[in-house]
């Protein structure tokens, strides 16, 4: 189990702006009035997308049963993230300590089975509170059969989602990057200089980063590996080559970049692919931080190229989400990227969600929106109705949690979260949200929702209505 | 008659098995102004959110006793309690159930002593009933969960005959039905049409199909479900002509409520198939005294006329099934009725019926195991939840979803598959997916010396040859 000190670590983070306050997200959850994930969740989540590993759950069924095969991350090639795996432990396996045991064969049967590069182990609730040594068992995997297996110290109990996302960020900063160095560059290019970058924070949901690496590749901009979207085990062990590091949209694993400038010198900068001005800021960022003359100029013709292109796109869109309200509930992550996004299409944010923002994010949104902006801590369903109302949107953006609420109270919807079908990332992913958000705020079945039936409507209208009509 | 294979590997890969306290929830979902707390650290409800969110899509209300390293390791009594009053203060709910987690069960809780500690502090929430349950993950499955929960609910809300004055028949129309996880807010629905032709009037417990149907109300939000078995009706269950227990798995709620009332209880494995639904019927007609309506009459002659036309189709269909037991159970009946064999069956947990299943075996597994048996059987057709679309995707062969979870289409929590027309609409899906599939096409010979047109031969040119004409 990790201790407390372990943990107090992991949320001491120098590169936070609000490290010195209490941190926001760790407040203690109220029991009988707590929605939100833990930190298992968070680490899974943060590493699933890597592609080739063996994941595999320690613990028993209700983590990975509930949850695994459950995201909108997309792989290139690799599948083995699909395969969901866990130890499954049952009650005799506890009672007797046979779960260490479990957990070693278990790594056995993944590394026979399929063969992976590596091998994740999850620790979760259960294994943390009867003590089972995890990262013994791991090593001694490790040395049996020669396959790197990574433990994951991550059970539930220790905190939040976001607690969680950086015990995974730390778990490969100090077993995975830098056991390798990235292979020779396989296209040389004579007229320019290629740069070697890495993505931290960036999950590829529905191929989304599929709009964007197109870009870095005629840039000659190498991702040696996005943490962790359409990664390889191998691409993760070479982050330490990198000249820049970008942390994508949240700070949820700003350990990794922290911790790799710490450690190899490596700069990073925050950015966000979602919106045209927000891509192009990411592009010039990266050009800035790798101080190349040539490649500004390559960046500033590609940026001109690709955004005449997308707003001619947009025009005929625009015109039709013009005004229209906003509120934005994402739960924290990503809420002022996509703002910048909403506002490149002339919507109004009315109001948006902050209670997993951290106060860098906060600020970020102040500067965006106005010093009066809404910030919205209560996410519960009666709380985020309230505001819809109150502030006269015409749609909820948020997580597929929130969906069926406000389906429920007959408010158009988009789903933002990682469980979404749709990619928005890019200037070609403009196009896609765009499109979505037209397609909910102007459904005929809003109306027909909200009309009572017929013969509820009190006779005089429907006679009315009806000499209208002959009329 | 099953042999049980038990299981033999260390790592479960692809699970087909969903946790105790999913099926705790789900019981509790099924009463009205409930809400059900999973006692352990807030990813536990999370996920189980997720999971129903997912299934039914809808809004679920399911909260946490939020447990942290403090709690995990100090003691979480205190987090019982807080829990249940911030409930009870925040949404004044019917019904609360608390059910453990392995989190809760590994440190030790008395989720009982915790409830008895929070009614002696707080007497001004004595209207509100609040069931604790044993669901650990580490043991059972979303049917055990279920059962356990359905039990103790009737154990707490259903007054014994004595003390309330109940006695069976008093309510001259009203049967009471215990329904297992298996039946879909579709199934609860057409049963209930079912029962209303002999005249009678059923309470489900629980009842999905009135809270979690997919029905569109006038209020914006609620906390607790709307919908659902009222508790007030808990109260008349021993006033009633007759219990009806669908699925082997509620053997034990069953009992408990036949001893609480006295009420005669008529037990049901499933309502999948001719013979079953003969069976409830039969019953129908026994409790009711009425003659079978000329409409289910018709509807069993179609269903007859279907089994006809599908045999083509589905005899000798080599079928893998992967769901907990009761369900497995049914599917086995359904489709052995028709004549096709069933190659491979896989449940979560051993429970008392898998030995009577009439099948060779039944391996206690995942969908790896499913994936293995199957291929090594040479399955044609799986039946399993939407996480084993992949695996009959490997396997290259089409599936009928059925089960939890079913996430990848819509409406599937609706889907009817009991009755007789449901029965029907199942055949006709079965067949429809192997309709193409289920004979070997002979492959195709070309004679040396056949005088077939030149562009046939050489194949690729063919199609080529045809536009250039």
């Amino acid at each position: 189990m990790k201790s407390t000190k372990d943990i107090a670590e992991l949320l001491d983070e120098p590169a936070c702006e609000h490290n010195k306050k209490e941190k926001s997200g760790c407040a203690k959850p109220k029991p009988g009035a707590s929605a939100g994930g833990c930190a298992f969740d968070g680490a899974q989540i943060a590493l699933l997308p890597i592609a080739d590993v063996a994941h595999i759950v320690h613990g028993p069924i209700a983590c990975a049963g509930s949850s695994w095969d459950n995201r909108g991350t997309r792989s290139s090639g690799a599948d083995l993230y699909r395969i969901g795996m866990t130890t499954d432990l049952t009650e005799q396996d506890i009672i007797m300590g046979r779960s260490e045991k479990r957990l070693f064969h278990a790594i056995k049967q993944a590394i026979d089975t399929y063969s992976p590069p590596a091998v994740f182990i999850y620790n979760t609730c259960v294994p943390a509170l009867i003590g089972d040594d995890i990262s013994a068992v791991c090593k001694s995997a490790e040395e049996r059969w020669c396959v790197p297996v990574v433990p994951i110290d991550s059970a539930g109990f220790y905190g939040t989602k976001n607690l969680g996302n950086r015990i995974a960020g730390d778990a490969m900063v100090k077993y995975v990057i830098g056991t390798r160095d990235p292979d020779p560059l396989p296209v040389q290019r004579q007229d320019i200089k290629v740069h070697d970058v890495n993505l931290v924070g960036e999950y590829n949901i529905a191929g989304e980063f599929w709009h964007v690496l197109p870009l870095l590749d005629e840039l000659g901009l190498r991702v040696l590996c996005t943490l962790s979207g359409d990664a390889r085990f191998r691409e993760v062990q070479t982050m330490h080559k990198a000249e820049v590091n970008m942390m994508v949209c949240s700070k949820a694993m700003v350990n990794v970049a922290s911790k790799l400038q710490q450690q190899y010198g490596t700069p990073w900068f925050e950015g966000s692919f979602y919106g045209i001005t927000d891509t192009s800021q990411a592009l010039r960022d990266f050009a800035k931080a790798l101080n190349d003359a040539d490649l500004t100029a390559r960046t500033e013709a590609l940026i001109l190229r690709e955004e005449t292109r997308v707003r001619k796109a947009l025009e005929p869109w625009k015109v039709r989400l013009k005004g229209k309200r906003v509120l934005l509930f994402t739960g924290g992550v990503k809420s002022w990227s996509v703002i910048s996004a909403l506002q490149d299409l002339g919507m109004v944010v009315v109001a948006t969600g902050t209670k997993k923002s951290t106060e860098e994010d906060k600020a970020r949104i102040r500067e965006l929106m106005g010093e009066d902006t809404v910030m919205i801590d209560d996410g519960s369903p009666r709380a985020l109705l309230k505001i819809v109302h109150d502030y006269k949107a015409d749609i909820l953006i948020a997580g597929g949690r929130n969906m069926y609420t406000a389906l429920k109270a007959k408010v158009p919807f988009l789903d933002i979260n990682q469980e979404r079908e749709f990619g928005y990332e890019g200037y070609q992913g403009m196009l896609e949200l765009v499109r979505q958000l037209v397609l909910t705020i102007e459904s005929p079945v809003w109306e027909a929702v909200r009309a009572p039936a017929p013969w509820k409507i009190p006779p005089s209208i429907t006679l009315q209505h009806a000499q209208n009509r002959l009329c | 008659m099953a042999d049980i294979l038990k299981r033999n590997k260390a790592l479960s890969v692809n699970p087909l098995k969903a946790s105790q306290p999913i099926g705790g929830s789900l019981a509790t979902l099924g009463f009205n102004r409930a809400m059900p707390m999973l006692h352990g650290s807030q990813g536990c409800t999370a996920f189980a959110k997720v999971f129903f969110v997912r299934h039914f899509r809808e809004p679920i209300p399911l909260q946490s006793t939020a447990m942290d390293q403090g709690s995990s390791v100090m003691g979480a009594d205190e987090n019982v309690r807080e829990g249940i009053k911030t409930i009870a203060e925040k949404s004044r709910p019917a019904l609360i159930t608390i059910l453990t987690t392995g989190l809760a069960e590994t440190q030790g809780c008395d989720v009982q002593r915790n409830v008895r500690e929070f009614r002696e502090a707080n007497p001004q929430f004595a209207d509100v009933a609040v069931v604790a349950v044993n669901t650990p993950d580490f043991t059972g499955s979303v049917e055990t969960g279920y059962a356990a929960t359905l039990t103790e609910i009737i154990r707490a809300v259903v007054p014994d005959a004595k003390e309330a004055g109940t006695y069976p028949g008093k309510r001259k129309r009203q049967v009471n039905v215990l329904v297992s996880y298996m039946l879909t807010p579709g199934d609860l629905e057409a049963l209930r049409d079912i029962f209303e032709q002999f005249r009678l009037r059923p309470v489900f417990v629980p009842d999905l199909s009135d809270s979690l149907d997919g029905c569109l109300t006038d209020e914006d939000f609620s906390p607790v479900t709307i919908g659902g078995t009222p508790l007030s009706e808990m109260a008349t269950l021993g006033d009633a002509l007759a219990t009806v227990v669908i699925g082997p798995s509620l053997t034990k709620a069953a009992e408990l409520l036949e001893e609480k009332t006295g009420v005669p209880s008529y037990a049901l494995d499933h309502l999948y198939g001719l013979k079953a639904n003969d069976a409830l019927i039969s019953a129908l007609a026994e409790i009711s005294g009425q003659v079978v309506p000329e409409r289910i009459e018709r509807q069993r002659s179609q269903l007859q006329d279907a089994m006809l036309d599908t045999h083509f189709m589905l005899g000798q269909l080599r079928i893998a099934i992967a769901a907990d037991a009761d369900l497995l159970n049914a599917f086995v009946d359904l489709v052995q009725e028709m004549g096709a064999e069933v190659v491979a069956a896989v449940t979560s947990c051993n429970v008392p019926l898998l030995a009577r299943i009439p099948v060779a075996s039944i391996k206690i597994g995942d969908l790896e195991d499913m994936e293995h048996i199957g291929k090594a059987n040479k399955v044609q057709l799986v039946i399993g939840n939407s996480h084993a679309v992949d695996t009959a995707q490997r396997l290259g062969i089409p599936i009928l979803r059925a089960g939890f979870p079913l996430y990848d289409i819509i409406g599937g929590y609706q889907k009817t598959w009991i009755g007789y027309r449901g029965t029907r609409q199942t055949l006709f899906d079965l067949a429809n997916l192997v309709i193409n599939y289920s004979h070997e096409e002979i492959p195709v010979y070309r004679s040396i010396y056949a005088q077939k047109p030149a562009n046939e031969i050489t194949g690729l040119n063919s199609s080529k040859a045809l536009s250039c004409q």
